[in-house]
């Protein structure tokens, strides 16, 4: 378990698997809405096949950051690269889960997982088996022809999880995935997302207001202070053993001592950002 | 209510309204003159269709209801999908798009006719005015709605612009394209129908005319039934092709439980 042997560390912007290569760089990154400045000075950096977990209150400016990696929003000042590239523009090796349902609802499951592939000229039949063994993959055998208002909540989101894997993008974003799923589809997401992770593992940075999904999930938790003007307040390497299960984990005492040290940094800028509601 | 039970009271309806009448012209209250027996309009109606010739009028006014239909739609959704993409041509065209849509097409058809003669063109030149305003305000509404994290989606995906706009855009429009077809269709009728009533030779709009001009009235309320049948047998076309066409919404196809 290379990733989970990192030190200890306090100072938040150093890389904490500091071994393998950048993937994932953000550098004096603000991002703005007109005069409204979302994230001002980002600082962050994410190793090649590390899971990156970043908490903050809501309204901090989350989603911006991630639409930024993805090519979606551009940064007022700073620099986003990825594998050493500078982002330019949405398309890129990117795999993104998106918060709400954003499955093409004119298209099969077969047809929206597919999509990746045709968009880089992958031929028909090829990308038709690799759909087919990516659905089976996520636990959708037999659900190929169905379209997505034909399938639960849960299964769309399986739907979509293929849909991001299949292209096996160099860095994979995730925008609270599981938030709206009920309690146990959502373990049963985690731990379905934690084996695919494992069987080839890449960059991930995924966002939550749960922090318990974040510690369970991630090799290191990230907090964000409450806007405007966000940025990264605090680093924590997250030192569990792995294969990890989401639900045994949290009976951990290394789990329950994380959980009250995050705790500490995040609850304060939560506070903040009610007040200012 | 018990769907018999429906059928049944709209027939008694049909059969009181349709004996009223009958009994109102046989009895002297009501001016045949103005107001036909209905037996007599059933009976040109009979006469009609049991006549070949009446099915090149037929003929004729549904070639110009679907050229009308086809090219106002074709028309309407290219630039639909276009003045909804730019904003900045939208906001130039608008008065213009505007001030077009409010002219009455009636007083359009005088000047089809110059232009295009009295045949099959001007009636369809008419039937395109009306078609293109609906599909184009349906096609631009369906392009600016659609759903930005779908888009976005498929912008990460890696879909270049020619492939949003066949995966994403045009799709998102088609529905609503789709919805306004009974309404577009129905201007088609219309469009066809008042260009042979002004001018021509031939279609269900002369026929009504030249029994007008004849002082008529059996001709023309017979002319009217007729029409009606014919835009009620080309909705329930319609209906099968739009239970088909849109397999992918909801309420098309039962969810499973
Ligand atoms: N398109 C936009 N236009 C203006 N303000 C926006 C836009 N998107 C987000 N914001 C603002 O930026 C801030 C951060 O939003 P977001 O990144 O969605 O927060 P989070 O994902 O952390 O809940 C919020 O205050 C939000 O109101
Ligand atoms: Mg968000």
């Amino acid at each position: 378990m290379a990733l989970s042997a990192v030190k200890k560390i306090d100072y938040p912007q150093v890389p904490s698997a500091a071994a393998a290569k950048p993937m994932v760089a953000l550098q004096g990154v603000q991002m703005a809405f007109g005069d409204f400045v979302a994230v001002d000075d980002v600082n962050l950096t994410v190793a090649d096949g590390e899971f990156l977990a970043i908490v903050g209150p809501t309204g901090c400016g989350k989603s911006t950051i991630l639409n930024a990696i993805a090519g979606l929003l551009k940064p007022a000042k700073g620099s986003v690269t990825i594998d050493g590239a500078p982002v330019k523009g949405a398309g890129g090796d990117i795999g993104y889960l998106f918060q709400q349902d954003a499955l093409l609802p004119w298209k099969t499951s077969i047809e929206n997982v597919e999509l990746g592939l045709m968009f880089r000229g992958v031929g028909k039949a090829e990308r038709h088996e690799k759909a087919k063994g990516w659905l089976a993959k996520v636990g959708l055998k037999g659900f190929e022809d169905r379209y997505p208002h034909q399938l639960s909540g849960g299964q769309r989101k399986r739907v979509q999880m293929a849909q991001a894997l299949i292209t096996g993008p160099k860095v994979i974003l995730m925008d609270e995935p599981f938030s709206a799923l009920d309690i146990h589809t959502r373990h049963l997401m985690q731990n379905e997302l934690l084996r695919l992770w494992q069987e080839e593992r890449r960059a991930v940075v995924m966002i939550t207001h749960d922090l318990e999904e974040a510690i369970a999930l991630g090799d290191r938790v990230v907090v964000l202070a409450s806007g405007p003007r966000s940025r990264v307040i605090d680093s924590f390497p997250v030192d569990l053993s792995r294969p990890r299960d989401v639900a045994e984990i949290k009976l951990d005492p290394q789990f329950l001592e994380l959980y009250k040290n995050i705790w500490a940094s995040l609850r304060g800028e939560v506070e903040k950002s009610y007040a200012r509601k | 209510m018990h769907a018999n039970s429906v059928r049944l009271i709209q027939l008694v309806i049909l059969v009181v309204v349709v004996g009223g009448w009958q009994m109102g012209v046989s009895a002297g209250v009501i001016d045949r003159f103005f107001f036909p027996p209905p037996f007599e309009i059933g009976a040109q109606i009979i006469r009609w269709i049991t006549d070949t010739s009446f099915y090149k009028h037929v003929g004729i006014t549904l070639t110009e209801t679907v050229l009308g239909y086809v090219i106002g739609t074709a028309l309407g959704v290219t630039a639909g999908v276009w003045l909804g993409l730019s904003r900045t041509s939208a906001r130039i065209l608008d008065p213009f798009i505007k001030g077009l849509n409010a002219i009455p097409r009636v007083v359009l058809a005088p000047i089809f006719v110059l232009w295009l003669g009295l045949g099959l063109w001007s009636k369809v030149a008419l039937a395109v005015t009306l078609v293109f305003f609906v599909t184009f305000f349906n096609a631009m509404q369906g392009v600016r709605e659609v759903n930005p994290v779908v888009l976005a989606n498929a912008r990460v995906l890696g879909a270049r612009k020619g492939e949003l706009l066949r995966h994403v855009y045009f799709p998102a429009a088609a529905s609503w394209i789709l919805s306004s077809l009974r309404t577009s269709v129905g201007f088609a009728v219309v469009g066809a129908i008042i260009g042979e009533y002004l001018g021509s030779s031939a279609g269900l709009g002369y026929l009504i005319a030249q029994a007008e001009g004849n002082f008529d009235a059996v001709g023309v309320f017979a002319g009217i039934i007729i029409l009606a049948i014919f835009v009620l047998i080309i909705d329930q076309i319609l209906d099968a092709a739009e239970r088909r066409l849109i397999t992918w919404r909801p309420n098309t196809e039962e969810r499973p439980a």
